[in-house]
């Protein structure tokens, strides 16, 4: 199944969660705090990432905290 | 404790002490940015030598190969974490964001910023009001940047924003408080904090900026790119501290003709 994750297309395992998607683009399969997930555009919360699978053209996107502003 | 420093705190105490914003009450009238530093170490630095408590960060795409968190810094600094929307044009957009700094760093606070244009990166009004209406409404202690229109600043304090960070002139540019009597005007119209926020250069915009009677400054270029960040830090810090000392005191008004300060009386060829 093809997603679009942080604008980039990606190839994941049909039935892949947040969690495993995440992990995917941060590279640690535990990605630390200060990282925080929107599926096309409504922010799923940490504790629902396992839960939350994804479907075909989905959007995420994966943000944390840099310097700026 | 040396006389001087008994003054400005007694100075302090009779303004009822320290900033506070929704409620919290804040260490230093001084707000930072991060953004421009050319190294963490270097922001490290200059981030103690400002005496900050509260730092902004943007939120931004991860990217696996960056080394070091800005987070990081912030936490070993027991410097509290300001999120903002740094980059947003839309108020969707900008809203957006700041649920996923909510979600991502733990704080309902936020530096509201919707920009219109990246020539001139001044603050969009209309997708302002709607995001900053969205958001209060969503639970979030919003601080806009916002324009130097007292108007504006009104609307937003009607709205429930908990500041309103008027600029002194465009962000990054250096060019100080353009208007000051617009934020003057803000500063008397005003019942949350004042807080101005980009354009500032050097020390003495800081120091003008709570002379006119903000409540504190917030700025990043004129420190993480001025040559020496650490000692520009320093700086604002204390133009920060006398800027506020010398609105409490009071200054004296502009005359047209001189004021004699020492007496005529007693001049000894006057006869």
């Amino acid at each position: 199944m093809r997603i679009m994750v942080n604008g980039e297309p990606r190839e994941l395992p049909a039935g892949s969660s947040v969690a495993e998607a995440v992990a995917a683009v941060t590279g640690a399969a535990q990605p630390g705090a200060g990282i925080a997930a929107a599926l096309n555009d409504e922010v799923v919360r940490r504790s629902a990432w396992d839960a939350t699978t994804l479907n075909e053209a989905d959007r995420l996107e994966v943000l944390t905290a840099v310097q700026g502003g | 404790m040396d006389s001087v420093n008994d003054t400005a705190n007694q100075a302090d105490t009779a303004d009822g002490g320290r900033l506070v914003i929704a409620g919290e009450e804040l260490g230093s009238r001084l707000i930072m940015g991060t953004g421009g530093a050319p190294s963490m170490a270097v922001l490290r630095e200059a981030l103690i030598a400002s005496g900050t408590g509260l730092t902004t960060v943007a939120m931004r795409r991860v990217d696996p190969s960056a080394r070091g968190s800005v987070l990081d810094v912030l936490r070993e600094c027991g410097i509290r974490v300001l999120p903002n929307t740094a980059g947003c044009f839309t108020a969707g957009e900008a809203v957006l964001t700041a649920k996923l700094a909510r979600e991502a760093l733990g704080t309902s606070w936020v530096k509201l910023e919707v920009i219109a244009d990246e020539r001139t990166l001044l603050p969009d009004p209309i997708e302002l009001v709607e995001a900053a209406e969205q958001l209060v409404g969503d639970g979030f202690t919003v601080l806009p940047y916002t324009s130097d229109d007292p108007v504006l600043a009104r609307r937003l304090e009607q709205i429930g924003c908990a500041a309103v960070m008027p600029l002194g002139s465009p962000i990054g540019s250096g060019l100080g408080i353009r208007n000051p009597h617009n934020i003057e005007l803000i500063v008397e119209g005003a019942g949350v904090p004042v807080i101005l926020d980009a354009g500032l250069g050097t020390a003495s915009d800081a120091a003008l900026a709570m002379e006119l009677g903000c409540d504190a400054v917030l700025l990043a270029t004129a420190v993480t790119r001025a040559q020496s960040p650490a000692r520009m830090a320093a700086a604002m810090r204390h133009a920060v501290e006398g800027g506020r000392l010398a609105r409490l005191a009071g200054r004296i008004p502009m005359r047209r003709y001189a004021q004699a300060s020492s007496p005529f009386e007693g001049i000894g060829t006057g006869g």
